[in-house]
């Protein structure tokens, strides 16, 4: 049994497409602003359907993390521990990925990472997350910006 | 004609590894023994709420169950809202009652979800509840994904693994005085430490059961209820909030709609939650009920562990709760496993409690909750 794949339709077409090419995009409402993932129909916050994309830098942080020891399907049995993590990326919206390159042990919440593009079984790669280098001007300025 | 709905009869099967049963079986064995608890038979019933099966699952399941029965309801639906479901049942049937559409409900739930499939099959089959897309590519489950709101709450809040694995230990010390229980050995908070971890910080004792079981409730317009055997027991009050399906689309990790699904069940009811004197409430992991006794205001945040540590939960506690055992140790058969809840506040209330009995309780506070802490249903009971 495979893993789970993303199937694009009408309204992930686009994100799906976006990450072939490597990049993350999330969806901007053009008439009242609100930023939102994952993809709708409509705005979630005003319920205006003019939408368009913006991309991510792919710079964010962990918001709240899991490494899960116990799968959930036998197509995830091998990775056992695996990370899950929510990502808040720096424009505001969050994500679930998976955090690699880290021992889980080692995650906490805050932690700056940065996005990259896992291929899968399938068309799509998939967006994840790993710890991010960060230079000494960031680190003061996230440092002033937490909410933690 | 509307009036007034009270429960009037409640009935749970066998819980745990109930062999040879039936998701079907279930729900009838406590369909009839709820309509005869309330003094009934059932062609006294005219209107019947079912949930869901994940081992007979049906498109129509409510008319699947009144058929089994024999009975010809004139309304008849099934409802579906994960753990919510089963307090969601009771809103809705009071709610039919009242507007005069309806005299006795049956609210029924049952599952046999631990001999009817694998324990693999079952956690498989919860985890289709993520999200397609953008959140079952990544392994999420259901354990982990409680466990993300576990992490945060714990960074937030200051909570710590021995806090969660206190409501691990202070269920089981009341399924212990339950002899229905599933789980009735005595734990200790390292027992829960030394658990296998599931997804971190939950460990398998922090998670609830799979069980089979059944429940049933008989909801009744109070001049009916008249004629029933026992005294009713008020719904005084009931509310509802729905803020999200998905983990991922959750406006937050540490603040649920439960808090508004109680509030309104307050107000409705003209009560404060200091004023309950026993509590049911969803526990599918140590910290969904954490979660839920801070957001709803039983107690401050930060504050519920260090309580509970100290007996807080327990028969002569602040606040009693979960007495039967929760779905942590008495028993989760899906939305059955949220019925129990209800069931275990009209017997307190009721007076039926035998050797877990709250002293003379006259309020008490039901909730359920569904998805990831997604659906939320509140229920405040009474005697009167």
């Amino acid at each position: 049994m495979s893993k789970p794949l993303p199937q694009p339709d009408v309204v992930t077409r686009h994100f799906w497409s976006i990450c072939k090419e490597g990049r993350f995009e999330f969806q901007h409402c053009e008439a009242c602003g609100h930023d939102q993932f994952p993809p709708r129909l409509s705005c979630t916050a005003c319920h205006g359907a003019d939408l368009g994309w913006r991309p991510s830098s792919g710079r964010g942080t962990v918001y709240s993390f899991t490494a899960v020891h116990r799968a959930p399907l036998e197509s995830f049995k091998a990775d056992v521990p695996y990370v899950i993590a929510i990502v808040a990326l720096e424009e505001g919206v969050r994500a679930m990925m998976n955090l690699r390159e880290v021992d889980p042990q080692d995650v906490t919440i805050g932690m700056p990472v940065e996005l990259f593009f896992e291929p899968t079984e399938g068309e799509y790669p998939l967006p994840q997350a790993r710890p991010r280098q960060m230079y000494p001007s960031e680190t003061l300025k996230i440092i002033m910006n937490s909410d933690s | 004609m509307a009036s007034k709905a009270v429960i009037t009869g409640v009935a749970d099967t066998a819980v745990g590894k109930v062999e040879g049963s039936t998701s079907l079986g279930l729900q009838a064995e406590a369909a009839a023994a709820a309509v005869a608890d309330a003094g009934l038979s059932l062609g006294d019933i005219d209107g019947v709420l079912c949930a869901y099966s994940f081992t007979e699952p049906h498109l129509m399941l409510s008319s699947v169950v009144s058929e089994f029965l024999g009975i010809m309801p004139s309304y008849s639906v099934a409802v579906s809202a994960g753990g919510a479901t089963a307090c969601a049942q009771v809103m809705q049937a009071a709610a039919l009652i009242e507007a005069g559409i309806c005299r006795h409900v049956l609210a029924v739930c049952g599952d046999n979800r631990l001999t009817g499939m694998s324990r693999d099959k079952a956690v498989a089959a919860l985890s289709e509840v993520g999200h397609a897309q953008f959140e079952r590519p990544y392994g999420i489950g259901i354990p982990a994904a409680y466990a993300l709101v576990a992490q945060r709450y714990m960074h937030d809040y200051g909570v710590t693994p021995e806090h969660l694995a206190g409501i691990a230990v202070a269920t089981r010390k009341h399924a212990m005085r339950n002899p229905k229980a599933q789980m009735r050995q005595p734990i200790t908070l390292e027992d829960v430490a030394r658990s296998k971890p599931i997804a971190t910080p939950l460990r398998l004792l922090d998670c609830c059961l799979i069980s089979d079981g059944g429940a049933a409730v008989v909801i009744s317009a109070a001049d009916a209820a008249r004629d029933t055997r026992k005294r009713g027991i008020e719904i005084l009050g009931a509310g509802q909030m729905n803020t999200h399906e998905h983990i991922i689309a959750s406006p937050s990790l540490t603040d649920f709609g439960c808090k508004q699904a109680s509030a309104q069940a307050f107000g409705r009811a003209g009560v404060k939650p200091a004023d309950i004197d026993v509590a049911e409430i969803y526990d599918s992991f140590t910290i969904t009920l954490l979660a839920e006794l801070e957001s709803i205001g039983f107690f401050a945040r930060g504050e519920a562990g260090p309580a509970i540590l100290a007996g807080a939960l327990d028969l002569d506690g602040a606040l009693p709760c979960n007495t039967h055992g929760g779905l942590l140790s008495y028993a989760h058969s899906g939305a059955a496993g949220g019925m129990f809840h209800v069931i275990e506040a009209v017997r307190q209330l009721r007076g039926e409690a035998e050797g877990r009995q709250v002293a003379s309780p006259k309020l008490a506070f039901v909730h359920g909750d569904g998805g990831i802490l997604s659906a939320h249903c509140s229920l405040v009971l009474g005697r009167n």
